[in-house]
């Protein structure tokens, strides 16, 4: 990267040209989101090793050009692992996004929209869901559903539906008093047409930009779930559970190192992805 | 002459980033004088004012000249500007009601004025800012001096900023469109306020305005703006007997209160409108709404007649029960009394439906276009958007008559695969108007449809709307606080108070001799440029 900021020009609209400014630490997000996107859906362009099986001889090699990150201790190359990884991280951090955006978003905008007592029901079940610190919910769920990856996601999704929940009620009842929907009123427009044509669009912004900084979150969430063993057991190699594993060899440390940097990186970029959106937008 | 001026600025050019947006700009203000810089949004003179209060954003670089009493303020460092903004240069910012904190009660807010003055101790400051209440009408002071700002009304509040532009005594005032935000008697008022301080305390007076009758009326004077570039300047009655610009020509013939006769032509294009049967017939409406557990009369038996075909308006300020009528009218209200009947049949008391089946015939047009468009639809599905409700006509049908209607108005096919946020207040309005129309309707309320819009597109917006009257003999119900518009605009109206009609008739009887005398102080509320006010007030003073 040069560093310069790149700028994407729209067409030429009512003869003013908008111009988007994308700041320089937003491009590199955009590389890290690619590659680790590309990861998740053509593992086998990335890497030649196979993520499951060891050369025994070859335990415990440091960093080098032959094994980017190592190996582990069962000489598994360590690179392929975190690139194998990825899909099964990346996806259930999407599944635990799209449970929250969808039920939480469901549940604000029927709360938001309908006010009296629906309001007053859901937003007890809102408050109930947010009185349970989000990490414990997750553990409780996975527990009584099995330990596997998909059952710690769907727990890491409606832990985030109070959330969603919250913002799209929020942005229901700004957008509910907007003078538009009363003009589509006297248009003639029903409930339910007002409900998903004026309201929906316009509330949902907001509930897109949280759902991306959502989505950082569970990947950590995730991990964390993994990292305690609520995950699929190995050797599937999603990024906490990689950690988990290899921080039973303090003399290895990239085995913990890299998973992490990846990890940290992902979530970095995502975060700040979303702050640059909800700013432009 | 230049060691007289107060103000003086010379090739004045302001940019924001690499967006210029003042050029070569050039006036002076002599001690004690006014002077207006009149100019449409976007034209560069609030960015202008900036520029001499030093407060443009960072990002802005301005160049030129800009001399307070001799000495250069342009490139002074900061640090000694700092004694000039407030103690020498005061300011009256537009909105009132976002100008002061309102978490502080307005005494504390004063006493930070009154801290620019030479230290002295916290009374005696009291003293000055009751003392400076008092001067700027005022009439409780202390009760002002005690209050939250939210506990004032909008005129109060615009005194409150001008006394506390005045507690330094400055000697120069910068006003930013200073009423813009308040009831036409109110602007009077705070126009008189400026103009006496002007006179008596010997202050220059620099008028950011876009009404080109309060700055005929109000100073001596003018410089005329568009788009960054001065088009027309010198004394006042010079420049409005001999406009050296076209734009200046075309904002005097588009300014309502210059030319109460500017549509009559088109208005006489009209089927005749003698003996139409009424379309519209309200009698008896009253509606109480509870405030603060006080009931609170928003109208008060209000009754009015709208032949077919013509122009009733609905006048009156802020709180007279214009705005609850006309929902009333629209069914978005409900009466506690009184009868609306439109084409005979009454809207009350009846159900969903069939409110929905009048409504067809009657539509609105809401008083700002930049709130009543959905921002994420296209100007296309906005106007399609009643046909497909109403179950109008067959798909291709719909799509010829959105076409016709965009027409209608004056907007091309291109424009309607855009969205609001692309286009201008004026195109916004027309795309409001057009929705409304898209139904053929057979009357149209019509809420203040031109206050948000600049004065020349307020000129356009009401060439379409008498047009379109004309082509199919439209019924409108006109609400609006601008007088010197409805006397352009309309064949009747009533007039409000408090929730009371206080006057009503034929527009030109009810403007040249008026019977009460609230309708009296409204129309003494126009401007009307010329030395008279001036000199009416030194005299009194």
């Amino acid at each position: 990267m040069t560093g310069a900021a790149l700028t994407i020009r729209r067409p030429v609209v009512a003869g003013r040209a908008f111009a988007v400014v994308v700041p320089p630490t937003v491009v590199v997000s955009l590389i890290a989101l690619a590659v680790v996107l590309a990861w998740a859906s053509v593992p086998t362009l990335f890497t030649s090793y196979d993520p499951a099986v060891g050369v025994p001889a070859d335990k415990f090699l440091p960093p080098s050009l032959d094994h980017l990150f190592g190996t582990d201790q069962l000489g598994r190359d360590q690179f392929a692992r975190v690139v194998f990884g990825t899909q099964s991280s990346v996806l259930s951090a999407l599944v635990a996004v799209g449970i929250g955006v969808i039920v939480g978003g469901a549940i604000g905008l029927v709360a938001g929209f309908f006010a009296g007592w629906t309001d007053v029901a859901l937003a007890r079940v809102v408050d109930v869901l947010l009185a349970i610190p989000s990490f414990l919910l997750a553990v409780v769920i996975v527990s009584s559903l099995g330990f596997q990856t998909i059952n710690a996601a769907i727990a890491t999704g409606v832990s985030a539906v109070a959330v969603f929940a919250r913002v799209m009620r929020a942005e229901v009842i700004k957008t509910r008093r907007a003078v538009f929907v009363e003009a589509s009123a006297l248009q003639g427009g029903s409930r339910g047409h007002i409900l998903f044509r004026h309201v929906l669009p316009n509330a949902s912004r907001s509930v897109l930009t949280l759902a991306v900084l959502q989505f950082g979150l569970s990947i950590l969430v995730i991990a964390g779930l993994a990292f305690l063993g609520y995950g699929d057991p190995p050797p599937a190699s999603d990024w906490g559970l990689l950690i988990s594993s290899g921080k039973d060899y303090p003399r290895a440390p990239w085995l913990v190192l890299f998973p992490a940097l990846v990890t940290v990186a992902t979530v970095l970029s995502i975060n700040r992805i979303s702050r640059w959106l909800r700013k432009t937008s | 002459m230049t060691s007289h001026d107060l103000l003086r600025v010379d090739g004045l050019s302001v940019s924001y980033g690499s967006t210029p947006v003042v050029f070569d700009a050039g006036f002076s203000l002599a001690r004690g004088e006014s002077l207006a810089l009149i100019g449409e949004s976007g034209s560069g003179k609030s960015t202008i004012a900036r520029s001499i209060l030093r407060l443009l954003p960072e990002r802005a670089r301005a160049q030129g000249s800009v001399q307070f009493q001799g000495a250069e303020i342009l490139s002074l460092p900061e640090r000694r500007f700092r004694p000039l903004r407030g103690r020498q240069i005061g300011f009256v910012p537009q909105d009132p009601a976002n100008a002061l904190n309102p978490v502080r009660r307005i005494g504390a807010q004063a006493h930070e004025a009154a801290a620019l003055v030479e230290p002295r101790d916290a009374r005696a400051r009291r003293l000055l800012i009751l003392d400076t209440f008092e001067k700027v009408g005022l009439s409780a002071p202390q009760r002002v001096y005690d209050s939250y700002p939210h506990q004032l009304s909008g005129g109060m509040l615009q005194r409150v900023l001008i006394g506390l532009a005045l507690i330094p005594a400055p000697a120069l005032i910068v006003a930013d469109e200073p009423t813009s935000a308040l009831d036409v008697t109110i602007q009077k008022r705070i126009l008189d306020l400026l103009t006496q301080l002007q006179i008596e305390r010997g202050i220059g007076l620099l008028l950011i305005t876009h009404d080109l009758a309060i700055a005929g009326e109000r100073t001596e004077r003018i410089v005329v703006l568009k788009d960054g570039r001065v088009q027309d300047a010198g004394a006042t009655g010079e420049v409005f007997a001999a406009p050296g610009s076209d734009y200046t020509v075309r904002l005097q013939a588009d300014a309502p209160a210059l030319n109460p006769e500017r549509y009559s032509a088109l208005r006489a294009d009209r089927l005749p409108v003698v003996g139409a049967p009424p379309r519209i017939e309200v009698s008896g409406l009253t509606k109480t709404f509870s405030a603060d557990g006080e009931a609170v009369k928003a109208l008060d038996d209000v009754s009015f007649t709208v032949p077919a075909g013509t122009t009733h308006a609905l006048v009156g300020e802020s709180g007279s029960g214009k705005t609850t009528a006309l929902r009333t009218l629209l069914g978005l209200e409900h009466p506690d009394a009184g009868t609306l009947l439109v084409d005979g049949e009454s809207v009350v008391g009846r159900s969903a439906d069939a409110v929905r089946g009048i409504r067809r015939h009657l539509q609105l047009v809401y008083q700002n276009p930049f709130t009543s468009l959905d921002p994420s639809w296209r100007v296309g599905a906005i106007v399609h958007e009643p046909l497909e409700r109403y179950r109008v006509g067959a798909r291709r049908e719909r799509a010829t008559r959105v076409a016709e209607t965009l027409a209608a108005v004056g907007l091309t096919p291109a424009h309607a695969r855009r969205r609001p946020a692309e286009l201008s207040g004026g195109q916004r309005q027309r795309v409001a108007i057009a929705r409304a129309l898209v139904l053929e309707p057979d009357v149209i309320v019509l809420d203040e449809p031109t206050s948000a819009l600049d004065v020349s597109v307020q000129a356009d917006i009401v060439e379409v709307l008498l047009r379109l009257q004309a082509e199919r003999g439209l019924t409108y119900l006109f609400v609006s606080h601008d007088l010197a518009l409805v006397r352009q605009v309309a064949d009747s109206v009533s007039v409000l108070q408090n929730g009371r009609v206080v006057e009503s008739g034929p527009v030109e009887s009810v403007f040249s001799d008026p019977q009460h005398e609230y309708t009296t102080s409204l129309l003494s509320a126009i401007p009307r440029p010329g030395p008279r006010i001036p000199t009416e007030l030194a005299r009194t003073a």
